[in-house]
């Protein structure tokens, strides 16, 4: 029941500061009324069918995330997001929101690392009006130099509120740099702030520029919408624009084998609750190749995943040396990925001492494999979860979205739960002994100020 | 049983001409045979149910010397009930795939739960035990209560949570809603089993329960459901706490803490859910600081000068008093500018109202999202279960938007003018401000 803001991965950023739902790696599968096109153009089209209230969601995804920023540019990505909020050469600065409003409707955007995407939720009739006005934008955008200068501001205060005036993200941001010795993956998205303050209007349009086409773009339509109709209106809007041929394979890159474990520790006196975070990299779901990652994937339920976990059970319950435990993984990237493990000590634990135990549970468990009525549970429990996701036509949106930008195809994500019902407890066993190699991981300890001790 | 089919219809003003987009949705009243009543969407087409409870009073029911034993108790719910202890409840829930979520707040005790048809009697049983039949065992207690204390901790130097705490302390004094509901260091440390169980007997009780459901059940099934989920739980528990009136001066309040950017929340009066000024005051806030771009705050702390990512104003029409508030955050060095914008907008709005532009866009939104909002079992149970707790009528789905559409240019000038009071408006900032000092205007 502990609320702990602390550890929670900053998954994606929005242009406006509202709650979303993450994309994660729930499953979803041979359920959803899932159909899907392609434009001449190479504009990918997936329609998620849900007739139960007469709403849509469009969304517009681009393969394009902070991870493919040039380098130097930190948070370029992101900044350009903002922008395609001003004017373009039809819409003046605002006039996008204000129209969606006006319609009923609610519009929002969002980057990370693999990604960039614009959403707007409306009434199912307003879809042809959406697909207009993101057309439009996806080639027409409008920038001057104040309207840089001010959303600059704006996402400088973004940063203040997201990750200066929280030691727990400064915190993972540092854990993220030491990651990565390489790849993009260890830049913010959000940007490091001495390249936020200096991103400009060439920055922003050459990103533009050379991302922002259909086909490099993904039109995702879930809620009360036929396919056939979404497509004679995608080919309307989107069909006339030209592919962009400058739009190339994202080839980022590599990690260099990593040698030496690194260690952090940080000290901010905004910290009251000390902690463990170890993470490690991890590979991710790959097309046609998910069984590591799903195996990867119960492996964090098993240890971390909830009230009857390992780590909970022996930590939390039976020893009683943390207050929290938890172990988290999420397979949908581009790119390498990375399994974290966190222990928050009891009080009169030390940070040292909790590490020791959480490796020692870890190691125990790896010797005496999985239980397999936690296991059964489980996959009851990812069973049961393509039931329920059904009620959320957004977020099976946001999955598809999210799952398609890190190199996925549709049928790897419909072949996803039956993926994860097969993973076996010797395949998870074998999964924590190649992921847990401390030459790969990072641990970090956040703590307190230093404290005086008197004699 | 009584059953009211109703249909919610908007009129949706589009650039390119008018059309209808409706939302149809069935609200039924329900009673069960032990006179539990509830409110009820049937959705069979996927096989499973969202329900939602609300015991009203909440942790503002904490005994005297008492505070946080509703968020501890409630936080024990699922920690242990009847024959399992707090391992054999998740392993039982996790074996059904039930989602139990249990959540104190000032007002109420909100459960929200969703289970599958196939399992749904175990599923009741099992939520029924954490209700009914909760353990409390010691061994939880602690674990639960080190959980809490850490929390408490990292709050204390976590500047929303201090700004929010301040403002809350400068108008309730002397009341519950003054203090944090998960309690302080002390309170929660002296907390014992019986303060627990007392609070578990003074707060989930049957005369205060609201339920709704949405989903595949019927009818008949939802009130045999009742029954046997809350008909032994106690008749009558807790009174619930006084009305308390807000009372601001005008000014500044500076909470000295080390971090970059400062935190500000500021308000002062607001209108209580029934008033009959309510939908007015709802349209002109939408205008004026409501969760979208186009909203005049938005546009000039944000849009024109880059001050902050994010400015926002509310109503809050508590159960015992009633707010309007906002929030900002900016640099310690801009965060001055911005309370001095805000302040200005405060003035003009009150000053002069809206625009019969802006009143209209700010309908054609209102009316046009609302059916949009009842996207999926769960929003619905919850859309449900708040209507009650606010005293509505099921056909407020339909009238709702006529009293949208009702609101005229000068009812928000009339509105505005008395709920906007900027010699009352005090701001509340976390941080190190440049330019700006406690301060009470006169």
């Amino acid at each position: 029941m502990l609320r702990l803001a602390a550890t929670a991965a900053l998954a994606c950023l929005a242009a406006l500061p509202l709650a979303a739902d993450s994309a994660g790696d729930g499953s979803q599968g041979a359920h959803d009324a899932v159909t899907t096109f392609e434009l001449d153009n190479g504009m990918e089209i997936v329609v998620i069918e849900d007739h139960r209230a007469p709403a849509v969601v469009h969304m517009v995804w681009y393969r394009a995330g902070s991870a493919d920023e040039p380098r130097g540019t930190s948070g370029v990505a992101h900044f350009l997001e903002h922008l395609l909020f001003k004017g373009t050469e039809t819409l003046a600065p605002g006039e996008f929101s204000e129209v969606v409003a006006a319609n009923g409707g609610r519009d929002n955007a969002f980057t990370s690392f693999d990604y960039t995407g614009y959403f707007q939720r409306v009434a199912a009739d307003r879809l042809g009006l959406m697909m207009q006005m993101e057309a439009d934008r996806m080639v027409n955008l409008q920038l001057d130099e104040a309207d840089i200068l001010t959303e600059r501001e704006v996402i400088i205060e973004e940063r203040n509120q997201r990750v200066e005036n929280d030691p727990g993200a400064l915190f993972r941001e540092q854990r993220r740099a030491a990651q990565y010795l390489n790849h993009p993956y260890g830049t913010p998205i959000i940007g490091w702030r001495h390249e936020m303050e200096t991103l400009d209007l060439e920055d922003a349009l050459a990103f533009y520029e050379l991302h922002y086409a259909p086909n490099n773009a993904i039109l995702i339509v879930a809620g009360d919408a036929d396919p056939d109709e979404v497509y004679k209106l995608a080919k309307e809007h989107y069909g006339p624009i030209p592919a962009n041929p400058a739009v190339g394979p994202r080839d980022r890159v590599d990690e260099p084998v990593h040698l030496a474990e690194r260690r952090l520790m940080m000290r901010d006196p905004r910290v009251a609750q000390p902690y463990v975070l170890r993470t490690y990299l991890a590979p991710e779901r790959d097309p046609g190749a998910q069984e590591k990652a799903a195996a990867l994937t119960l492996l964090a339920e098993v240890l971390g995943g909830g009230q009857t976990s390992v780590l909970t059970q022996k930590l939390q319950f039976e020893q009683q040396k943390a207050v929290y435990t938890s172990a988290f993984y999420s397979g949908t990237s581009l790119d390498d990925t990375s399994f974290g493990l966190v222990i928050v000590p009891a009080e009169g634990v030390s940070l040292e001492e909790g590490e020791a135990l959480m490796d020692a549970t870890v190691a125990q468990f790896i010797e005496d494999g999985v239980d397999p009525g936690q296991l059964e549970r489980i996959k009851f429990q990812i069973r049961a979860q393509q039931i329920y996701a059904r009620d959320n036509a957004d977020r099976l949106a946001r999955r598809y979205g999210a799952a398609l930008t890190a190199g996925l195809t549709v049928e790897d994500v419909q072949a996803w739960p039956e993926i994860l019902q097969a993973v076996t407890p010797e395949e998870i066993i074998e999964a924590a002994r190649d992921v847990f190699d401390r030459r790969k991981a990072v641990t970090g300890y956040l703590m307190g100020p230093e404290t005086e001790v008197t004699q | 049983m009584t059953r009211f089919t109703l249909r919610i219809a908007c009129l949706v003003t589009c650039l390119m001409g008018a059309t209808m987009a409706r939302a149809e949705i069935d609200i039924q009243k329900v009673e069960s045979p032990g006179g539990l009543k509830a409110w009820l969407v049937e959705e069979p087409s996927i096989p499973f149910v969202s329900l939602e409870l609300r015991f009203r009073g909440g942790a503002s029911l904490d005994l005297p010397g008492k505070r946080g034993a509703t968020n501890l108790m409630v936080g024990l719910l699922e920690e242990g009930a009847a024959d399992m202890d707090a391992r054999g409840f998740a392993e039982a829930t996790e074996a059904l795939a039930a989602r139990f979520d249990y959540d104190a707040s000032d007002d109420a005790v909100s459960i929200s739960a969703s289970f599958l048809t196939e399992n749904r009697d175990e599923a009741v049983a099992l939520l029924r035990a954490s209700l009914v039949e909760p353990v409390f065992d010691a061994a939880s207690l602690e674990r639960v209560r080190a959980q809490v204390v850490s929390g408490i901790r990292s709050d204390l130097v976590d500047p929303d949570e201090i700004v929010g705490a301040a403002f809350d302390a400068m108008v309730f004094p002397n009341h519950p809603y003054g203090t944090p509901y998960e309690g302080t260091l002390e309170s929660v440390a002296s907390l014992t089993r019986a303060d627990i169980v007392a609070a578990h007997q003074g707060v989930l009780a049957r005369d205060r329960v609201y339920i709704a459901a949405a989903g595949d059940i019927s009818a008949e099934e939802l009130g045999a459901l009742m029954d046997a989920l809350l008909g032994d739980l106690p008749e009558t528990g807790l009174p619930q706490p006084a009305d308390i009136e807000v009372e601001t001066a005008g000014g500044v309040t500076v909470v000295p803490f080390e971090t970059p950017q400062s935190v500000a929340i500021f308000g002062h009066r607001g209108l209580e859910r029934h008033h009959p000024d309510f939908f007015a005051a709802f349209v002109m806030n939408t205008i004026f600081g409501g969760g979208g771009f186009e909203a005049r705050l938005m546009e000039e702390v944000r849009e024109k000068r880059g001050l902050t990512y994010g400015v926002y104003s509310y109503l809050v029409p508590k159960d015992h008093a009633a707010l309007y508030m906002g929030r900002v955050a900016s640099a310690n060095n801009r965060i001055a500018e911005a309370v001095e914008v805000i302040r200005d907008e405060w003035a003009r709005m009150s000053e002069q109202g809206v625009t019969q532009e802006e009143l209209d866009a700010a309908k054609t939104y209102l009316t046009g999202a609302y059916p949009l909002r009842f996207d999926g079992n769960g929003p619905i149970a919850r859309i449900l279960v708040g209507m009650q707790m606010d005293d509505l009528e099921p056909d407020y789905v339909t009238t709702r938007n006529a009293m949208v559409e009702a609101v005229t240019l000068e009812d928000i000038r009339r509105v505005a003018s008395e709920v906007m009071r900027p010699d009352a408006l005090h701001f509340v900032v976390v941080g190190q401000p440049d330019g700006l000092a406690t301060s009470v205007s006169q």
